[in-house]
């Protein structure tokens, strides 16, 4: 059976559950859902909970044609279930991130770059659908200067037409260790924040974004 | 379906925050023999009668279901133990004493599941629920007297409670933040978030079919 990262045996519970894949697997859920803007795609962390949810179903598979006790076989049965719900879950949060923000992920390298390949397939083939569909029920009836999915006229200098995910939103977060952050840009007012290990906080999203990505910090 | 909860009311669904809570970790001691589960979440077990082991809360209350164990209530959960906090929460206006994160879920599904596993239950369910009401009440007069900040400490809040307040804080902290800004911001901020909730609309009609 796929054991977990770490060496199992007499291990203390409490480190093992929080290196076990479903933990990362759950705390990657968690922020995916309490992030505004998509977060980078846990490629190997996916795989690696694909490849052990494979490996149960077929464990399943050959306990019940054993004749195993069915008590087990349900609680194998459980486990799985949750599994699967996280890692679905997950991959559903970030399907929903991108077609809200279709059009602004394929511009923005830094969101493409967080998207796996399947992914990006998706929302090329998705914007794709979706200007064809503006284009021909609406966009070509405009007059000349009008017509572009991205721009509201051809005077605009940016992409108008394109939402972008509020950054400047709020969010629940909880730090590992201590952490000290900038709270405004540019040195405006140098001011910090200092947060403890297991503090909560109501912050702002561009504040711990970098903390996020380095893992310092955890979404609620 | 798996993650289609609606962002307006509150970011996971009361169903997603239990979910969460089941994973940690209580004593259970079980009355039957069982070889160790070697599950995708970790290695629990082995089961021997008599002897108490820890479990995640999900496999604990599934094994009571079944008759095959009984709850060793957390110590947290005491009489005593709850009497002290619901008195210091009532003491203080604006902290919040220490109670487990998930404290909410683990006393319900307590309550529901193993009733007879805890001694004085009714004095411990009307405790835990005098200590909830105390302190959502103290949220709520909290939430009145906030300035406009970037961040804000909340020491202490438990899961559920989080979730509950989330949206109307997230909601009232960004319209402070909005308004702090310099008037230049203002108008770009206005505009471009006018246009990204018409925007936005679109994309989400077609999901929230149920």
């Amino acid at each position: 059976m796929a054991s977990n990262s770490e060496a199992g045996g007499s291990a203390d519970y409490e480190t093992l559950m929080s290196t076990s894949d479903v933990e990362l697997l759950k705390r990657a859920w968690r922020n995916e859902k309490a992030a505004p803007e998509i977060l980078q795609y846990e490629g190997a962390l996916v795989q690696r909970a694909k490849e052990q949810i494979e490996l149960v179903e077929e464990t399943i598979e050959d306990y019940v044609e054993n004749g195993i006790d069915p008590l087990v076989v349900s609680l194998y049965q459980m486990d799985l279930d949750r599994a699967q719900f996280l890692l679905r879950s997950y991959l559903r949060v970030r399907l929903l991130k991108i077609e809200k923000f279709m059009f602004h992920n394929l511009k923005s390298e830094e969101a493409e770059r967080r998207l796996s390949e399947q992914e990006k397939v998706f929302a090329t083939r998705c914007a794709d659908d979706l200007a064809k569909h503006f284009e021909e029920t609406v966009l070509l009836k405009l007059p000349e200067n009008y017509q572009s999915v991205l721009k509201q006229s051809l005077i605009s200098e940016v992409d108008d037409m394109v939402p972008q995910p509020h950054l400047d939103t709020f969010v629940v977060c909880r730090s590992k260790n201590f952490v000290s952050l900038n709270l405004y840009e540019e040195g405006e007012s140098p001011e910090t924040v200092e947060m403890e290990r297991g503090d909560l906080y109501f912050i702002r999203y561009k504040i711990v974004k970098g903390a996020i990505e380095s893992g310092q910090i955890d979404l609620i | 379906m798996a993650g289609q909860t609606d962002p307006h009311t509150s970011l996971f669904s009361p169903q997603e925050v239990e979910f969460m809570a089941e994973d940690e970790l209580v004593e259970i001691v079980p009355n039957m023999n069982m070889e160790q589960l070697n599950f995708i979440s970790g290695d629990f077990g082995r089961f021997i009668p008599q002897i108490p082991t820890k479990v995640p809360l999900w496999l604990a209350v599934a094994l009571k279901r079944r008759g095959k164990c009984t709850f060793r209530p957390p110590g947290w959960m005491s009489v005593d133990n709850l009497t002290q906090i619901l008195e210091a929460e009532r003491e203080s206006q604006s902290t919040f004493q220490a109670l487990p994160f998930s404290y909410v879920e683990i006393a319900r599904l307590l309550f529901d599941h193993a009733r007879d596993d805890i001694p004085d239950m009714y004095m411990v369910r009307s405790l835990v629920e005098d200590i909830r009401d105390v302190r959502l009440h103290k949220l709520e007069t909290n939430l009145g007297s906030f300035q406009g900040t970037s961040a804000v400490k909340i020491s202490n809040v438990s899961a559920m409670e989080v979730n509950i307040v989330r949206p109307f804080v997230i909601r009232a902290l960004e319209a402070f933040y909005k308004h702090d800004k310099p008037e230049a911001d203002v108008d770009r901020d206005t505009r471009s978030s006018r246009q990204q909730r018409e925007a936005n609309n679109e994309p989400r009609r077609p999901l929230r079919q149920r």
